[in-house]
């Protein structure tokens, strides 16, 4: 195996690994909003390092074979990457918030500052 | 005019980048550079008075945009790491204690608030919930609140992060 090829398979396992903990933390979990914790970091974190391969991938071939589709590859990649962390962190926020409003209260929780301030 | 000239040229470099590798002339065929006009021309028009409500062009500056690129994968990507090692730890020992608490962000503008909420969903085992508009304090529901850290009224946002002082990285590039 080249250095590349190591490299691709380290990505790809990393990603898959915190994408199965996001998994297993969406039936662990107790609540909504715990459950929010496993599925927005580490399934960004995971589906990070997944596209990462790809990034990885697309450049070696481009710099290898010197055809421009790999580069487009790769930088399609590197953006899917990119507006997945975005809008990741803005979905779990609106759906965090909605939930809080239609009344849905955080179990186990030692204190809920949102609930007192009544706002 | 200016709204229209900045999401123009955004528009079009996102175009350039979703392009490259087309052609000869820089990585681009003339083709794609003249339809990639047009539509950024045409974006900018439709959506001018919609991108630009705040009428503040504060990150076109070059330092805030290079602070940016250095934030994003250097003490922001440490922080995620450090979130998601975390997050694994709590998954398979379920050992949590969680709870929803009242953070001072000190932050003024709506593009830092944006960018702390974020940044807070995406890193240390807190996910941001609700915002008090008045005084742009957020509403943090925390994993795991630490001993002690439920009785006091309001915490700092720096005091979530451990490892880097982000809020202060935030300040640098939004403010």
């Amino acid at each position: 195996m080249t250095v590349v090829e190591i490299l691709i398979y380290t990505c790809l396992v990393i990603g898959v690994v915190f994408n199965s903990l996001g998994v297993l933390g969406l039936l662990r979990f107790p609540d909504l909003y715990t459950r929010m914790h496993a599925t927005t970091k580490a399934t960004t974190f995971g589906s990070i390092f997944t596209s990462l391969a790809v990034v990885v991938y697309g450049l070696s071939m481009f710099f290898s074979q010197n055809a421009s589709q790999y580069l487009n590859l790769a930088i399609h990649a590197f953006l899917a990457a990119a507006f997945l962390a975005f809008t990741n962190a803005v979905s779990a926020h609106a759906i965090a918030r909605a939930a809080h409003k239609s009344g849905i209260k955080p179990m186990l929780a030692v204190v809920d500052r949102l609930e007192e301030a009544k706002l | 005019m200016i709204p229209f000239l900045v999401t123009t040229g955004m528009a079009f470099l996102l175009y350039l980048i979703l392009t490259a590798g087309s052609g000869s002339i820089g990585f681009w065929s003339l083709s794609e550079l003249a339809m990639g006009a047009v539509l950024a021309m045409i974006t900018g028009l439709v959506t001018r008075k919609f991108l630009c409500r705040s009428e503040s062009y504060r990150l076109l500056s070059p330092i805030r945009l290079l602070l940016l690129l250095v934030y994003v994968p250097v003490p922001f990507f440490i922080e995620l790491m450090k979130a998601n090692l975390d997050v694994a730890y709590r998954v398979i020992t379920l050992n949590i204690r969680p709870g929803i608490i009242r953070v001072h962000s000190g932050l003024k503008t709506d593009l830092g608030i944006f960018m702390l909420a974020n940044s807070i969903t995406l890193t240390p085992g807190t996910l941001s919930v609700g915002i008090d508009e008045e005084t742009n304090d957020l509403f943090i529901h925390t994993i795991n609140i630490a001993e002690g850290d439920e009785k006091k009224e309001i915490i700092e946002s720096t005091e979530l992060f451990r490892l880097v002082n982000l809020p202060a990285w935030i300040r640098r590039i939004a403010e």
